[in-house]
């Protein structure tokens, strides 16, 4: 009888929780903001697309899939910049990129007058177009760059709900914001499984075993290892609280920026014998430890 | 990829523009405008060539219905009539929002 209750609370949660996997990057982005208080800039009207897609017989969308929206958080000004993982991958071309790295660093501009605007970043995506290649890895180099710099005012907020995850050179946007928040469904790292199989062969890496995937570059296993400050459900309600407590704890508050420890983390790589087989388990009772500064 | 462009009588001025959808796998993006005169203006860009028929079917039965005069701008990534149909159905459902 108490299970059966128990079960049908969950349930009920379970049906009375709005999915944030299942939103696209503009209902994301109002989602988190304070709401009424979304307002977008360069929308899908301005067409600021992809001029090399439609070059090699690619439809482009019209927002080149990053939505930029000011807004506030708990009152205060915020930028959020939503990646649309449904569109080619979520990649970063140039104008996607440029999007993001221009509205980042007018937002580290206005800090720099006084001005603060809290920046948050919803990934969702496989890192480079490699249709736009150069171009898209140029901007992605100065979304590192600005993300570096604002860190100094607030904490850079970033999340990634699934279900592409978040790889390649944003993979290390990721890593570089402040404060980090994934779900389950999550997965981080520079290589997606399929690149790594097709790379290194299927004895490597088999990239159609999702247990395996996940158990090595999941949302669990990242947070688990210190990848990652807050795993959650896929809660649009919980994702916004925890990005407004993140925000609002203020830069003192934070911890050192993961990339500013380099050395704790090359002492924690020697921690690792190359020539024993390593799997997310034992990675895990390998690292829980050493991790917490 | 494959630019195919029609144009429809209208009978009434729309007050605002929409946005739906997203120009994934089996999926489409409809921008929906004020039209600048007082006929439906429709710009499909897809990624799946031969279809102009379909496309034309498909725009027909909906354009039946609906009279706004708008400028239409479809961006597919391989929909499926029914999909393009719900698409444009959520869009004029945007419109009365």
């Amino acid at each position: 009888m108490n299970a059966d209750a128990a079960a049908r609370a969950g349930y009920r949660r379970f049906l009375e929780r709005r999915s944030f996997i299942e939103m696209n990057a503009r209902e994301r982005a109002c989602a988190v903001l304070d709401p009424g208080t979304f307002r977008e800039m360069l929308g899908p009207f301005d067409r600021l697309k992809s001029p090399w897609l439609p070059l090699q017989g690619i439809v482009a969308q019209a927002d080149d899939g990053v939505v930029l929206a000011r807004g506030t958080l708990q009152a205060k000004p915020a930028l959020i910049a939503a990646i649309e993982g449904a569109y080619q991958g979520g990649s970063m071309g140039e104008v996607s990129g440029a999007k993001i790295a221009g509205a980042l660093e007018l937002a580290l501009h206005d800090c720099a007058q006084g001005r603060l605007i809290w920046p948050v970043l919803l990934f969702e995506t496989g890192g480079v177009r490699l249709q736009e290649a150069n171009l898209g890895l140029a901007a992605i180099a100065e979304i590192h760059a600005a993300i570096i710099a604002l860190r100094r005012y607030f904490p850079v907020v970033g999340v990634i709900a699934g279900m592409v995850g978040c790889f390649g050179g944003m993979s290390l946007a990721a890593a570089v914001c402040t404060h980090l928040i994934v779900t389950p469904q999550a997965r981080l790292g520079m290589n997606g499984p399929e690149v790594i199989e097709q790379e290194a062969g299927i004895e490597e890496l088999d990239s159609t075993d999702r247990g395996l995937i996940w158990s090595l570059i999941g949302g669990e296993q990242r947070y688990a290892v210190g990848f990652a400050d807050d795993l959650l459900e896929d809660d649009a309600d919980a994702i916004a609280a925890a990005v407004r407590k993140a925000v609002s704890a203020g830069p003192a508050s934070a911890p050192p920026a993961r990339s500013v420890q380099a050395e704790r983390y090359a002492e924690l790589l020697r921690t690792i014998d190359p020539n024993q087989p390593l799997d997310g388990e034992s990675l895990r009772r390998l690292w829980q430890r050493g991790l917490k500064p | 990829m494959e630019k195919i462009q029609y144009e429809y009588p209208a009978l009434h001025s729309v007050p605002q523009r929409v946005h739906v959808g997203v120009v994934g796998s089996g999926d489409l993006e409809v921008l929906l405008e004020p039209s600048p005169d007082a006929r439906t203006h429709v710009v499909v860009n897809t990624s799946v060539d031969g279809f102009e028929a379909t496309w034309k079917n498909v725009l027909d039965r909906f354009f039946a219905r609906f009279h706004g005069a708008v400028s239409i701008e479809i961006n597919d990534f391989g929909a499926t009539p029914g999909t393009v149909m719900l698409r444009l159905a959520q869009a004029a459902e945007g419109l009365a929002a």
